[in-house]
C-alpha cells in the first residue's frame, strides 16, 4: 500500500470521527455521545478483549520455544550471571522475572541495535539505538499515568493514590489550572512515534492504515485533552456526574458540558472499541508469548504436546531388512542372520 | 549455475532504501542464484508426501493441484488451531520495525521482503484477509490481500530465504519468532509439494537410510574405516571402529551429523571424535556405539514439517532401545540441538527405558537432561576437562588463531555458550571473541542453515553470511585469526566458500578437531611417540621443517 493511501485514510478516518460528534452534538444527541456510546465501547472492549485471550488460550502450545537470550542451566560449575538466569530462565519463578522485564520494562526492545554498512572494505557496524525503547516506554507509561489520573471521575470519593499522581504531576506547579506534565509527555512521545514512522523509511515502507490510525486516535485524544484542559474550559463538575452516574448504570447526562469533551470522549470510545480487532492486542498477547513465557528446561521437564500426532516411522527392522546383505558383507551385527 | 558476482559488487548492491513501489504490487524475481531447485518426486514418494511430481519454481507451472488454495488456506486454519504461536504471532505485530535490520538476508542483501515483519505479513496478509473480519471487510486498507497464484510464489521464494536462525525474535518485544512463521510456511508449501530438494532429498534418504546423505550401511563402514586410517597415521592409534558399530550392551549411544563423516573439514572433527572416544575407552573404559541406522543426528524434517521432524527423529531413541545403551550423546550440529534440546522429548519421549545421563568417568550426573537423556558432547568434554581427566597440550593448536562462532540453535534454542568457550580454552592458546554484537544470542547465522546451503543458492548465502563473515573479518585483520570455530555440520560446510569469498585466508573447524588435537595419549605422554601433525596432516608449530624434509 503506498505511503499516502495508508497515512491519509487513518487521518481523515480520526478527521471524520470528529466531524461525526460535531454533527452529532448539532442534532442534540447528547445521550447518544454520552451514555450509549460509551457502554457500546466498554462492552466492546470486555467483549473483544476476553474472546481474543480466549481463543489464543485455547490454542494448545505444542513445543517449549523459549528464545534462550543467555547461558543454559547444565554442569554445577558453569556460572550463570543473574542476566544468564534471567533470559534463559529455567525455572518458572525465572520466567517470571523475565516477563516482568519483558512487560514492564521493555526488555527486548532495549536490546535494540541499528546496522550502518561501510562500503568500502566493506565493513559492517552495529550500535546501540535506545531511541524506540525510550519513546515506547515513555508513551505507554504517560498513557497509564494519564488513564489512572482519570480515575478521579469515576469514583467518589476520589482514591489516595489518584491524588498522590496529580500531585506527582503538577510537581512544577506552574500555570493554572497547573500543569499536568503527563499528558504534554504522552503527546510528545506519539507524536515523536508518528515522526519515526514517517522519516524511517523502512518502517513506513511496512506501515499500514492501522499502524497511523491508533496513532492518530491517540494524538486526537491527547490534544482535545489539553484542549480542554487549558483553553476550551469545560465544567468538569458536570463531567464527573456524567462519569459517576455511568458507573452507577444510572446515566444522567447534565447540560452545558462544552463540546470539546464529546470529541474527546468519544475518540477515546473508538480507541477502546477499536482496541480488541487491532494490533493494539499486543498489550494482552505479550503474556502468551511461547518464546518469552516458558522456561529453558526441555531436555529437563517433558513438555506436553496435546496433539502429538502418529506419525510412520522406518523401523530398524525395515531398515536390516533393506540392506541385510551388504550388513553381512560389511561384518556389522545383525538381529536375524 | 549462477554466475556469482565479485564480493565488491555484491556490497555495491546492497541498498536498503525500500523501492517506491508498495510491497503488495512488488513481486519476486527467480533469479538464478537466489532460490533453490525444487524437490523430485522420488523424494516426495518415499515420504509418502503430497503432490508428488518433479518441481521447478523457475518454470511458470508448478504443477499444483487444482484446489491449491483450498489446502493452502484450510492447512493456515488447522495450523492457526494448532499452534498458539501462530495465530498470536499473527495477532499482536505492532510492525515497530525493530526486527528489521537484524536478519541476515536483509542486511547482506538489502531486500524489504527479507525484514522479518514483511516476511510474516506475507502471510499475515493472507491470514487478515480469510480469517479476520477487519480484514474481510476493509481488504487492502487493512493490510489484506487475495492468495493469488503469484502471491503464493511470493510466499515460497521468500519462506526458502529465511534460515529460520530466530535473531529477530531476540529483538522482538513481544518475541514474535519468525522462525515459528517460517516454519508454518513451509509446512504449508509442504502440503502442495513444494520443498526445495536439498530439503527433501535428505528428508527422504534419512528416512530410508538412516542419513541426510543416503549413505548405505556398507558405506559407512567404509568411511568410518579410512577415517581411522588416517587417524592411525597422524596419530598412531588404530581404532577398531568396526567394533564399535552397532553394538549393543555399551554405555553410550553417540550419534553426529552426517556431514561430520562425509566432507572436509567436518571430518577432521569427526577423526577428533573417534579419537577422544577411543582414549576414554582405552584409559577409562567407557564403552561407546555407533549406528548406522540412527547415523544422523541432523534433522531436516525440521525445515518440512513437525510430523517430518517426528519421524527422522524417532529412529534416536528406537536404536538406543535395541542396543541397551544408558544414555545418548550427541555431536556436533547446531539445528540437530534445537530438536534435541526442545522437540525430542515433546515428540518421540519419554525415554524411560534409558537412564540419567552420568559420565561414569567422572561421576558427574547431568540433571539437566535428566528428562531427555541426551549430552551435548561439549557438556561431556567440558566436564572431563573441569575433572583432569584429558591430559591436554594447547600448544599443539599453536598454528591457529581460533575465533568461536555461535551456531544460532546452540546458543538462541538451547544456550549452550559457555561449555564450548571452556574447552577451547582449555585446548588452545590463542582464542579472540568477535564482536560482541556478532556472538551469543545475538550472533549471526552462517547464511545457509534451514536447508538454504544448495550450490545453486549461492547468491543468497554470500549475501546472508556477510554479517557472520565480516564480524570474522575484524577478528582476521585486529588479531590474525586464521580458524573460524563452531559447533555445526551445516556450519563446516557453508563456511568455506563463505570465508574464501568474504575474507580469504581464514578456515573452519570444529571444537573437536581441536580437542583432537591437543589429546595428550597415552605414548605421547610416556615419550614413546610424538606428535607432529594436526589432524589435517598439517605440521604443527615446530614441526614444519622436519615435515618438509620428510
Amino acid at each position: 500500500m503506498s505511503f499516502n493511501l495508508a497515512f491519509y485514510s487513518a487521518f481523515f478516518a480520526v478527521l471524520g470521527l470528529v466531524g461525526i460528534v460535531l454533527l452529532g452534538l448539532g442534532a442534540h444527541l447528547y445521550v447518544i455521545f454520552g451514555v450509549v456510546v460509551p457502554y457500546v465501547a466498554v462492552l466492546l472492549f470486555f467483549v473483544g478483549m476476553i474472546y481474543r485471550v480466549v481463543r489464543w488460550g485455547r490454542c494448545p502450545v505444542p513445543f517449549r520455544i523459549p528464545t534462550v537470550c543467555g547461558q543454559q542451566q547444565s554442569l554445577p560449575w558453569i556460572k550463570r550471571t543473574l542476566g544468564d538466569k534471567i533470559e534463559s530462565p529455567f525455572t518458572t519463578r525465572w520466567v517470571i522475572v523475565r516477563m516482568l522485564l519483558e512487560v514492564l520494562c521493555f526488555r527486548s526492545l532495549f536490546r535494540n541495535l541499528s546496522v550502518s554498512l561501510d562500503k568500502e572494505g566493506p565493513k559492517l557496524s552495529y550500535f546501540s539505538n535506545k531511541w524506540l525503547w525510550l519513546w515506547a516506554i515513555t508513551f505507554h507509561y504517560s498513557f497509564l499515568v494519564v488513564l489512572l489520573r482519570h480515575l478521579r471521575f469515576f469514583t467518589q470519593p476520589v482514591p489516595g493514590f489518584v491524588h498522590f499522581l496529580d500531585s506527582i504531576d503538577s510537581f512544577f506547579e506552574i500555570g493554572l489550572p497547573q500543569i499536568q506534565i503527563s499528558g504534554i509527555i504522552l503527546l510528545i512521545a506519539v507524536t515523536f512515534l508518528l515522526i519515526r514512522r514517517i522519516t524511517n523509511p523502512q518502517v513506513r515502507y511496512i506501515s499500514l492504515p492501522s499502524d497511523y490510525f491508533p496513532l492518530f486516535l491517540i494524538i486526537g485524544i491527547a490534544f482535545s485533552g489539553i484542549l480542554m484542559r487549558y483553553w476550551y474550559k469545560v465544567d468538569v463538575v458536570a463531567v464527573k456526574e456524567l462519569a459517576l452516574s455511568l458507573v452507577h448504570l444510572n446515566p444522567q447526562v447534565p447540560k452545558g458540558i462544552g463540546w470539546i469533551f464529546y470529541v474527546h470522549l468519544f475518540l477515546v470510545c473508538v480507541l477502546f472499541a477499536y482496541f480488541p480487532f487491532s494490533k493494539l492486542v499486543h498489550m494482552a498477547g505479550i503474556f502468551l508469548s511461547p518464546t518469552r513465557n516458558l522456561p529453558n528446561n526441555s531436555r529437563y521437564v517433558r513438555h506436553i504436546n496435546p496433539w502429538n500426532p502418529v506419525v510412520k516411522v522406518h523401523t530398524y527392522e525395515e531398515y536390516e531388512e533393506e540392506f541385510r546383505e551388504k550388513m553381512k558383507e560389511a561384518g556389522l551385527p545383525l538381529e536375524k542372520e | 549455475m549462477a554466475e556469482l558476482p565479485k564480493p565488491k559488487e555484491l556490497v555495491d548492491s546492497i541498498d536498503y532504501t525500500p523501492p517506491a513501489k508498495p510491497w503488495m504490487e512488488t513481486r519476486p524475481e527467480f533469479k538464478p542464484g537466489t532460490y533453490g531447485y525444487g524437490v523430485k518426486a522420488k523424494n516426495l514418494k518415499i515420504m509418502g508426501f503430497p503432490n508428488q511430481r518433479d518441481f521447478f519454481p523457475s518454470e511458470e507451472d508448478w504443477k499444483l493441484p487444482e484446489n491449491w488454495k483450498e489446502i493452502f488456506l484450510e492447512g493456515m486454519e488447522d495450523r492457526l488451531n494448532r499452534f498458539r504461536s501462530f495465530r498470536l504471532f499473527m495477532d499482536i505485530c505492532v510492525r515497530c520495525g525493530a526486527c528489521a535490520d537484524k536478519c541476515h538476508y536483509f542486511i547482506g542483501g538489502g531486500d524489504p521482503k527479507n525484514m522479518p515483519v514483511l516476511r510474516a505479513e506475507l502471510l499475515r496478509s493472507i491470514y487478515k484477509k480469510y480469517f479476520t473480519w477487519p480484514g474481510k471487510i476493509l481488504g487492502k486498507l487493512a493490510g489484506a490481500r487475495e492468495l493469488t497464484y503469484d502471491v503464493f510464489k511470493e510466499i515460497w521464494y521468500y519462506m526458502y530465504q529465511c534460515s529460520e536462525c530466530r535473531r529477530c525474535s531476540v529483538f522482538c518485544p513481544y518475541g514474535i519468532d519468525t522462525c515459528e512463521i517460517t516454519m508454518m510456511g513451509r509446512e504449508l508449501m509442504n502440503l502442495l509439494g513444494c520443498n526445495l530438494n536439498w530439503i527433501g532429498e535428505p528428508v527422504a534418504n534419512c528416512y530410508r537410510t538412516g542419513n541426510h546423505l543416503g549413505i548405505e550401511p556398507q558405506g559407512i563402514v567404509s568411511i568410518f574405516e579410512f577415517l581411522c586410517d588416517e587417524l592411525a597415521d597422524i596419530t598412531g592409534v588404530k581404532v577398531d571402529i568396526k567394533a564399535h558399530l552397532n553394538r549393543k550392551g555399551a554405555d553410550i549411544l553417540f550419534i553426529v551429523p552426517s556431514g561430520s563423516y562425509f566432507a572436509d573439514p567436518g571430518t577432521y572433527t569427526m577423526e577428533g571424535e573417534f579419537l577422544f572416544l577411543d582414549y576414554l575407552e582405552k584409559k577409562y573404559g567407557l564403552k561407546w556405539t555407533m549406528s548406522t541406522y540412527a547415523s544422523e543426528g541432523g534433522n531436516f524434517g525440521l525445515f518440512t514439517s513437525n510430523e517430518a521432524m517426528k519421524r527422522l527423529n524417532a529412529k534416536m531413541y528406537a536404536e538406543a532401545k535395541r542396543l541397551g545403551v544408558k544414555w545418548i550423546l550427541g555431536g556436533e550440529c547446531g539445528h540437530m540441538w534445537r530438536v534435541i534440546h526442545q522437540y525430542m522429548a515433546t515428540m518421540n519421549g519419554p525415554a524411560d527405558f534409558l537412564e540419567v545421563p552420568r559420565n561414569p568417568i567422572t561421576g558427574t550426573v547431568f540433571e539437566h537432561a535428566k528428562e531427555t537423556k541426551m549430552v551435548h558432547i561439549c557438556e561431556f568434554t567440558a566436564d572431563l576437562i573441569r575433572h583432569g581427566k584429558l591430559p591436554l597440550d594447547p600448544s599443539r593448536n599453536d598454528h591457529w588463531v581460533v575465533t568461536y562462532h555461535d551456531s544460532c540453535n546452540p546458543s538462541r534454542g538451547m544456550g549452550l555458550l559457555e561449555e564450548p568457550r571452556y574447552i577451547i580454552k582449555n585446548v588452545c592458546n590463542n582464542f579472540y571473541e568477535m564482536p560482541e554484537n556478532t556472538i551469543r544470542e545475538k550472533t549471526f547465522c552462517c547464511g545457509s542453515g534451514a536447508g538454504l546451503g544448495s550450490e545453486e543458492n549461492i547468491i543468497t548465502r554470500m549475501r546472508g553470511g556477510l554479517p557472520r563473515a565480516n564480524a570474522v573479518k575484524y577478528v582476521h585483520e585486529k588479531y590474525g585469526v586464521n580458524v573460524l570455530c563452531c559447533i555445526c555440520a551445516i556450519d563446516r560446510a557453508s563456511f568455506p566458500p563463505l570465508l574464501s569469498y568474504w575474507v580469504p585466508g581464514v578456515d573452519c573447524c570444529g571444537i573437536h578437531e581441536l580437542v583432537g588435537n591437543a589429546l595428550v595419549l597415552p605414548e605421547e605422554e610416556r615419550g614413546i611417540r610424538q606428535r607432529k601433525m594436526d589432524l589435517r596432516g598439517n605440521p604443527l608449530k615446530g614441526f614444519e621443517d622436519e615435515m618438509e624434509e620428510e
